[in-house]
């Protein structure tokens, strides 16, 4: 029985958030009504030109350098020629052999584990438009038309091909959280698969374990989320697998993962691979950076998350997992700093407040700019004033929300009683008899005495704090 | 020697329809046409560099932040033979080369 | 009394501002030429009459307020309908195109209308400006105004016999191949093909990308300088638009040839060249020598292979240009399309002629898998020795001479059905395409049947003034008065 091992690697395509296109002056903007954000450029009309956003060049060298990768000396646009009408020239300008850099590595933890996965290159190109299947049926294979909007058309992208080095669904999964968290680090992008700006394609194969030569490698499309690409992934490895198994030939194909079956299925295959005609944009002069420019693209590369991660756990006492959920987005991380400069207590307990509760109930984007309202419940919590149970319930409304704290606690009445004389001093008296039993020795009637405290007030008092005044009081 | 093209494979990868005259009328011309323009590889090139653009330029570019005005939907599909809701139309759409 | 359409552009820029003249007037001539003649000669395609009047009364009114207004000013042109004009047709020539109004303006053409020149319309031009002889135009031959059973060559034919008949006072065509030189030299007026990124090609609907040019037709050399300097620049729309100082290259015209190197490539006047032209480019390299410039032969010893290399390059480049013509977004569409493969195709079949779909196969062919090293890449070398051969002959050369067609204007008909003796009307220009250095064909005489024949000049990169000042010595010194008998009779 051979033991098969899995090679995969990770085509990503990063839509860059710049104010303009890659290649025209037309806004660069998701959504909007179709085409209306075109021009004759960006639309193909006869007799127009590209002229190259240097905002995107640039974007595209700092994500090379984020992942210490080598920026070319010298480097061309291609035409990739094919037909598609979601292509208005009917040829994409792309790269080809001499991209703006190739190499890298980005570091990936999988169980404690780190491995180092080997980049192949990151190039730049132009988005295509978008195409709607329209059919009666609403199933694509059925569509009798097809409509185009191209306001995506000429939006700057760029490529991060990673060499087929990952070894099983979760690394998958832990190379797309990684190099997610860095291109938001770097601000280049909104990096939102749900919306497109990221896209992944998937390079599958399987080979007997140990050995160096590929197997047939299978291209997988259309995964719309992090956990779909390791759910893909995982079919695939395993369907290939079985396939050899069972003697099956692969066939070096495309595969359309389909997320409600959670299967991959054969597009219709083609008899020929495509032939792209590959030529140098005669359009486009090369680019040649200089080590100046690249120097100054290096000096302004931010703080990445494998770097933050080893700061956070060598100077502010976070754990590794702790690190790692903090670094995930960088809202979390600035937030999760400024917090602990603010509050002033240990950087453990602080970003448990973070990894417990804020960032699997409340949405990144929310919590920006909320330092303030964090410290505030923090600090509420230290003093005695709520619960830590209610500390977490407040958090997450007024940093949820933007409700002040204050407004919270007060509006679910969830103070906590800390000035408990009247009511202790009431309770000994309405009660001597369990007082009595007390002073006797018979520790359990604590418990009913610290109930009487609670149902004197409503649930608000701290109940550890009642005990130890009870017991103050009582052995006085 | 005219050079044998395939150029049913030809026009198919450059969507040209072509009657059967066509394709036999250029099978002939552009045999013809290709056995002139191979003497190029009578020239001994290896060490010569391939030039794209006849005067060199480097770096150019374009900022960013200088927008300019999208054309409003009904320019942009001015030209369009067939739209339907701000969109252009094409007939259905089969994944293939 | 010569007709204000039949004077240079510069003798009306001077009427115009003595008030001998007015803009309106010109432009009335030029439409009445048009009307007379152009039911033979078949240079336009559009006739933007009542647009050229309204612009003519526009700049008067500035005349008349002595305004300092450019050279351009008032000036009646045409433009080769491979230039987009906002909202007016613009066709390339072609079926594919037939309806296509452009939402912009070509940066060539709006330079002039901002200058304040004219637009009188639109003219014919072999489809998609492949063509040597315009011909291929999917709406009739344009006809020689000196033979009208002769073509006017290609494939900027219409603008060049516009010109020469008077129809307009300046043209702008393109130049790939030798498309505004070769048709230059057949109609005997004056064609300037710039370096390559002195103008820019936004707007210019693309051909040949590394190697189309904007190039000018005039009566005249120094109204060639006049026109180029009017549009020449750096355009931000086109990278490969060159940064250079604004220069009037009017200025200096008159500096003579004294002391400048010629070089004649020896092997641009042997066999295959028609005695007629031989003869004429000899008395012109005799004068220009009485005039003080010095001659030697220069070789160019790959331009053989150019033809060949510019049978590859230019078709591959025009196979991806011209791969956006589908159906979709603007032109022509097929009919009952039964998916979008079959309406890019049959819209594709309909819509383009056939010296196009050859050209776009040629090149095709040459991008495909398993051909690129050996033709495109191949071709590329070859282009970068054409190159090196310029730059040995400008070491010892301030100019290279030669004929710029071999012919002069042939029958209609006459080389029709065979692609590759067609080719050949090219082979003198081309190299410069492939270089893309400026080179000129100015007017030097008629042969035995009184054609026009075309005398070459090719400068360095960016040395236009060198390129002129000795056209213009040529020219001045010639004194040729010499008219299409169809001005003749209609003047």
């Amino acid at each position: 029985m051979t033991e098969y091992e899995a090679v995969v690697g990770l085509e990503c395509h990063v839509e860059l958030s710049t104010a303009t296109k890659m290649f025209c002056g037309c806004r660069n903007e998701f959504g909007g009504e179709p085409n209306t954000r075109t021009c004759p450029v960006c639309l193909g009309h006869p007799g127009t030109l590209p002229v190259p956003n240097r905002e995107a060049v640039e974007r595209t060298m700092k994500i090379a350098l984020a992942l210490d990768g080598e920026v070319a000396p010298r480097s061309l646009f291609h035409r990739k020629n094919y037909f598609y009408p979601d292509m208005p020239k009917n040829y994409q300008i792309s790269q080809y052999d001499l991209p703006i850099a190739t190499g890298g590595h980005l570091d990936i933890d999988v169980d404690g584990e780190t491995r180092r996965i080997a980049m192949n290159r990151v190039h730049l190109e132009e988005d295509t438009g978008k195409t709607i299947h329209a059919s009666t049926t609403g199933r694509i294979a059925e569509a009798e038309y097809a409509l185009e909007d191209y306001n995506r058309a000429g939006v700057p992208l760029v490529e991060v091909v990673s060499e087929p080095e990952m070894r099983s669904p979760e690394e998958a999964r832990a190379y797309l959280q990684e190099l997610r968290a860095l291109l938001e680090a770097l601000g280049v992008s909104d990096v939102r698969m749900e919306e497109g700006s990221l896209r992944c394609d998937a390079n599958v194969s399987v080979r007997p374990a140990g050995a160096s030569e590929l197997g047939t490698k299978v291209e997988i499309k259309n995964m719309n989320s992090i956990r779909s690409v390791e759910r893909a992934v995982r079919f695939e490895v395993d369907r290939q697998r079985e396939a050899l198994g069972r003697g099956e030939p692969l066939v070096q194909e495309t595969r359309h993962w389909d997320e409600d079956r959670g299967v991959t299925s054969s597009l219709r295959s083609k008899e020929e691979a495509f032939d792209y005609r590959y030529f140098p944009e005669p359009d486009l002069p090369p680019m040649e950076p200089d080590e100046e420019w690249i120097s100054k693209l290096r000096a302004e590369l931010p703080e990445l998350p494998a770097a933050r991660r080893r700061r956070f756990v060598e100077s502010l006492d976070v754990t590794p997992e702790q690190a790692r959920i903090l670094t995930s987005a960088p809202v979390w991380a600035d937030l999760f700093e400024e917090t602990v400069e603010a509050a002033g207590q240990p950087g453990r307990a602080v970003a448990n407040w973070f990894t417990q509760t804020l960032v699997p109930q409340v949405p990144a984007d929310h919590a920006a700019g909320k330092a303030d309202a964090i410290v505030e419940v923090l600090r509420l919590v230290a003093d005695g004033e709520i619960s830590s149970t209610a500390g977490k319930e407040v958090l997450v409304e007024a940093v949820g929300t933007g409700r002040p704290p204050s407004e919270v606690v007060e509006e679910r009445g969830l103070k906590q009683i800390t000035d408990l004389g009247g009511v202790i001093d009431d309770v000994i008296a309405e009660n001597p008899g369990p007082v009595e039993q007390f002073r006797e020795g018979k520790e359990g009637v604590v418990g009913f005495l610290v109930g009487q405290v609670m149902k004197k007030t409503g649930g608000a008092a701290n109940p550890q704090e009642a005990q130890r005044r009870l017991r103050e009081r009582l052995s006085s | 020697m005219p050079v044998e093209i395939d150029v049913d494979h030809v026009a198919r990868l450059a969507r040209l329809a072509l009657t059967d005259e066509e394709r036999e009328r250029f099978r002939a011309q552009l045999g013809v046409i290709l056995e002139a323009a191979e003497r190029v590889r009578e020239v001994a090139a290896e060490d010569v560099p391939p030039t794209a653009q006849p005067v060199p330029q480097t770096n150019v570019f374009r900022n960013d932040d200088d927008p300019w005005e999208s054309l409003p939907q009904e320019e942009a599909l001015a030209g369009a033979p067939e739209a339907e809701d701000g969109r252009f139309k094409v007939p259905r759409i089969i994944e293939a080369e | 009394m010569t007709e204000l359409c039949d004077l240079p552009g510069h003798e009306l820029a001077r009427m115009y501002r003595a008030g001998e003249a007015t803009a309106a007037d010109a432009v009335e001539s030029c439409l009445r030429r048009i009307e007379a003649v152009d039911g033979r000669v078949e240079a336009f395609l559009r006739v933007t009459a009542d647009d050229a009047r309204e612009r003519a009364r526009a700049i008067d009114e500035r005349f008349v307020a002595a305004e300092d207004l450019p050279p351009a000013a008032g000036i009646p042109l045409a433009l080769k309908d491979v230039l987009c004009t906002r909202g007016v047709t613009t066709t390339c020539g072609s079926r594919i195109l037939e309806s296509y109004v452009p939402p912009y303006d070509c940066t060539p053409w709006a330079r002039l209308g901002e200058a304040g020149a004219v637009l009188l319309g639109k003219t014919n031009c072999d489809e998609f400006a492949m063509g040597s002889s315009n011909e291929n135009s999917a709406f009739g031959p344009v006809h020689n105004p000196w033979d009208l059973e002769t073509v006017p060559g290609g494939s900027s034919g219409g603008s060049a016999a516009a010109v020469a008949a008077g129809e307009a006072v300046w043209a702008l065509g393109t130049d790939t191949g030798g498309s505004v030189r070769q048709p230059a030299a057949l109609c005997g007026v004056v064609g300037f093909k710039p370096t390559y990124g002195l103008i820019s090609r936004y707007g210019l609907i693309a051909f040949a990308s590394s190697l189309d040019t904007v190039g000018t037709f005039t009566r005249g050399v120094r109204d060639a300088a006049t026109l180029v300097s009017a549009i020449a620049g750096k355009d931000r729309l086109d990278a490969t638009s060159l940064l250079t100082e604004p220069r009037d290259l009017a200025d200096g015209l008159d500096g003579g040839v004294a002391g400048m190197r010629i070089g004649v490539v020896r092997e641009w006047l042997g066999e295959g060249v028609e005695p007629g032209v031989k003869a004429a480019v000899e008395a012109a390299i005799e004068r220009l020598g009485r005039l003080g410039a010095t001659f030697e032969d220069a070789a160019l010893p790959h331009a053989d292979f150019a033809l060949s290399a510019y049978y590859i390059l230019a078709p591959a480049e025009c196979s991806s240009n011209l791969a956006r013509y589908d159906g979709v977004r603007y032109g022509h569409r097929a009919a009952d399309a039964v998916d979008v493969i079959d309406l890019n195709s049959r819209t594709r079949g309909e819509g383009f002629g056939d010296e196009v779909k050859r050209r776009i196969m040629l090149g095709t062919y040459a991008l495909s898998a398993g051909y690129y090293e050996a033709y495109y890449g191949q071709a590329q070398k070859v282009r970068t020795l054409v190159i090196r051969d310029f730059e040995a002959a400008y070491e010892r050369f301030d100019l290279l001479l030669g004929p710029t067609s071999p012919t002069t204007a042939f029958r209609i008909g006459e080389k029709a059905g065979d692609p590759l003796a067609m080719y050949l009307s090219d082979i003198f220009t081309i190299p410069s395409n492939l270089a893309g250095n400026p080179s000129i064909s100015v007017p030097c005489g008629l042969d035995e049947k009184g054609l026009p024949v075309g005398l070459q000049l090719l400068g360095r990169h960016l040395d236009e003034a060198t390129v002129l000042r000795a056209a213009h010595a040529l020219e001045q010194d010639l004194g040729l008065t010499a008219r299409p008998p169809l001005v003749e009779e209609a003047a």
